[in-house]
């Protein structure tokens, strides 16, 4: 007989297989679009120091707030640097605080979320409360005042937006946690003798991770918004970091003088990013819903 | 030679501490199951038979307590047991089979991996490997094909997945199964299957087996001795034989008249007239005596208690006075 093997995966195949994203209909092109465009946003980003004409954060290398000609393809802002350049590296930081953010969120929120409602009772009731005290604030508003007291840098940063998305993850597992623990499997193995911590990682766990998905993805497209928004107001990172969002600071006074060019590129990188995760997210909960699958 | 029983069930109550008030849903339940012995638990829903059958796992959901009682596995009182070696019981020396097969099973894993869960929950030095040669061929036994084993719960039929449950519950070669309403959620083809399987397989392995059901029939066909609950009291216990042939109680020989008779062609089903009392505020005196054709004076007043009419046949009702006599 052959030999039998037993692959641990702990994501359907679905999520993984590609050639099976296209069989899904509109939701899988979705995804595939939305891949795509981070995809291309990533490595555009991660070889751009390779790539740039000009130095980036050099000023003066052509003239101040030309127009996009041939031999600046994006034009040149107040200081006379490249465009092209800044655009090319300037989503370094805001890729590196939405990954860390969401990378913060995700350890504390579904471990959190997972044993509180696995637990249940007073700690599960106190932990909610307090959460959704925090839910409840309008999230910007909040990733505002923690930026503020913490100060500009990218873990600063990070950690502003993860304050605003905890309770997202929090709230999606425990309220998943509700429903399969009840479910006649976890029953099942508490009858086998399994332990609480083996219930929580084996069977309630891996039941979770699709809603966790779509969640990790809006946390990635509002990650970026709001990076860029505490970044425009001043609390992200210092000037002379190439930054999409520094560019929408420093630009937006000069589009009253038609120098449309400075924020007109960096915004549309900004926008194609949180675009590409929101395309990732709606497709994914779609296609993860079994209620919508038919 | 005394036989010592496999599990011994003594004056067992179990509480549900509700809102509104406390349920008792299992009152005053006493019986002793011998090695390799069939028990049958028969009963209506909320007659309590699912919750006994919980309660001697130690799993009662909660808001459930077991609130008097003991309840002896091999000598053991387990009621008193710590946790963990209560996480031994469950799963090696008792095996339990639930009653929906369709989400008994975590859809994420492969087969395989539930039968390496399990073994090596228990025996935590055994590998991988050999668990999964062990899981194979229980799955021989149980006439599904061993490569079948990486195959995830979605992949099977709901009878498959009954039996791949019923693998579970025995891989570990425990010495007691408690088989929960195992084929109410299957049709009656595939039903009949399985129960045959359970009973081959009991016998292979020399286990009892306590077999949870609503359907009398099923129960009298299969089991040594039977016990029929009605609201959380056990109404009558006796053998399988001596129930089919003579019920004592009038709820069980009204529960055996509504089983329909293919060999009569003009017959009326007589159904039982009224419904399961309402358990958070149960008729005073015997629970049946609201639905009861024999009722008596005395009936609405005190709780019959359990009266050996034959030696081997208790039953809980005034009809069967000191002697076993029926009182007419």
């Amino acid at each position: 007989m052959s030999e039998v093997k037993i692959k641990r995966r702990i994501f359907p195949d679905f999520v993984l297989g590609f050639s099976s994203l296209t069989s899904k209909g509109p939701s899988g092109w979705m995804v595939i679009l939305g891949l795509i465009i981070v995809l291309a946003l990533v490595i555009m980003t991660a070889i751009g120091p390779w790539a740039t004409p000009y130095d980036p954060i050099k000023s003066n290398v052509g003239p101040i707030r030309a127009p996009p000609s041939p031999q600046f393809p994006m034009g040149t802002n107040h200081l006379g640097q490249d465009m092209l350049s800044r655009t090319l590296v300037g989503g370094s930081i805001m890729l590196q605080v939405s990954a860390l953010s969401v990378l913060v969120c995700f350890f504390i929120g579904v471990p959190l979320g997972l044993f509180s409602s696995y637990v249940g009772g007073f700690f599960d009731g106190a932990l909610s409360l307090v959460i959704d005290a925090v839910y409840a604030f309008p999230g910007l508003v909040i990733a505002i005042a923690v930026a503020a007291v913490l100060g500009p840098g990218v873990v600063n940063m990070a950690l502003s937006i993860a304050v605003v998305y905890v309770p997202s993850y929090f709230r999606i597992v425990r309220s998943q946690v509700l429903s399969i623990k009840e479910l006649a499997y976890t029953e099942a193995a508490r009858a086998t003798g399994a332990k609480w911590y083996t219930i929580i990682s084996r069977y309630i766990f891996p039941n979770v991770i699709p809603s966790i998905v779509v969640v990790i993805t809006v946390n990635f497209a509002d990650a970026v918004l709001t990076a860029a928004g505490l970044t425009f107001i001043g609390l992200g990172v210092t000037y002379d970091i190439p930054d999409w969002s520094w560019d929408l600071t420093n630009g937006w006074k000069y589009l009253s003088s038609r120098a449309w060019w400075i924020i007109s590129f960096p915004g549309l990188m900004i926008i194609l990013l949180a675009l590409g995760f929101t395309l990732i997210g709606e497709g994914m909960s779609e296609l993860l819903n079994p209620k919508l699958q038919r | 030679m005394i036989k010592l029983p496999l599990l011994e069930i003594d004056s067992l109550a179990v509480d549900y501490q509700t809102g509104r008030g406390r349920v008792r849903a299992v009152d005053d339940v006493s019986f002793r199951l011998e090695k390799g012995e069939t028990l049958g638990l028969a009963g209506e829903s909320g007659s309590g038979k699912s919750t006994l059958g919980l309660s001697i796992m130690r799993l009662v959901p909660y808001p459930g307590v077991i609130a008097n009682g003991h309840i002896k596995i091999d000598e053991t009182d387990i009621i008193k047991l710590p946790e963990h070696e209560m996480r031994s019981i469950r799963g090696g020396k008792v095996g339990y089979i639930f009653q929906d097969p369709m989400t008994s099973l975590n859809p994420v894993k492969k087969i395989g991996a539930h039968f390496v869960e399990l073994i090596r929950t228990h025996e935590p030095t055994t590998s991988e490997k050999e668990a999964l040669e062990r899981a194979k061929t229980v799955l021989k036994n149980l006439g599904i094909l061993p490569e079948r084993i990486n195959d995830y719960p979605h992949q099977f039929s709901g009878g498959m997945r009954q039996r791949i449950m019923i693998g579970l519950a025995i891989a570990l070669n425990p010495s007691l199964v408690i088989a929960d309403e195992p084929t109410t959620a299957l049709d009656v083809i595939v039903q009949e299957k399985i129960l045959e399987l359970l009973e081959s397989l009991r016998k292979i392995y020399g286990m009892a087996l306590i077999l949870i059901s609503h359907d009398l029939s099923i129960i009298l066909e299969r089991c040594d001795r039977i016990i029929v609950m009605y609201a959380g009291h056990m109404a009558e216990y006796t053998t399988g034989a001596e129930l089919h042939r003579a019920p004592k109680h009038p709820y069980t020989e009204r529960l055996l008249r509504s089983i329909p008779n293919i060999e009569l062609s003009d017959q009326k089903l007589s159904a039982i007239p009224g419904s399961p009392p309402n358990m958070l505020n149960p008729p005073e005196g015997c629970r049946f005596w609201p639905r009861c054709p024999y009722v008596m004076e005395i009936c609405r007043l005190k709780v019959p208690p359990l009266i050996a009419a034959e030696p081997s046949h208790l039953v809980r009702c005034f009809l069967y006075g000191e002697k076993g006599a029926k009182i007419e």
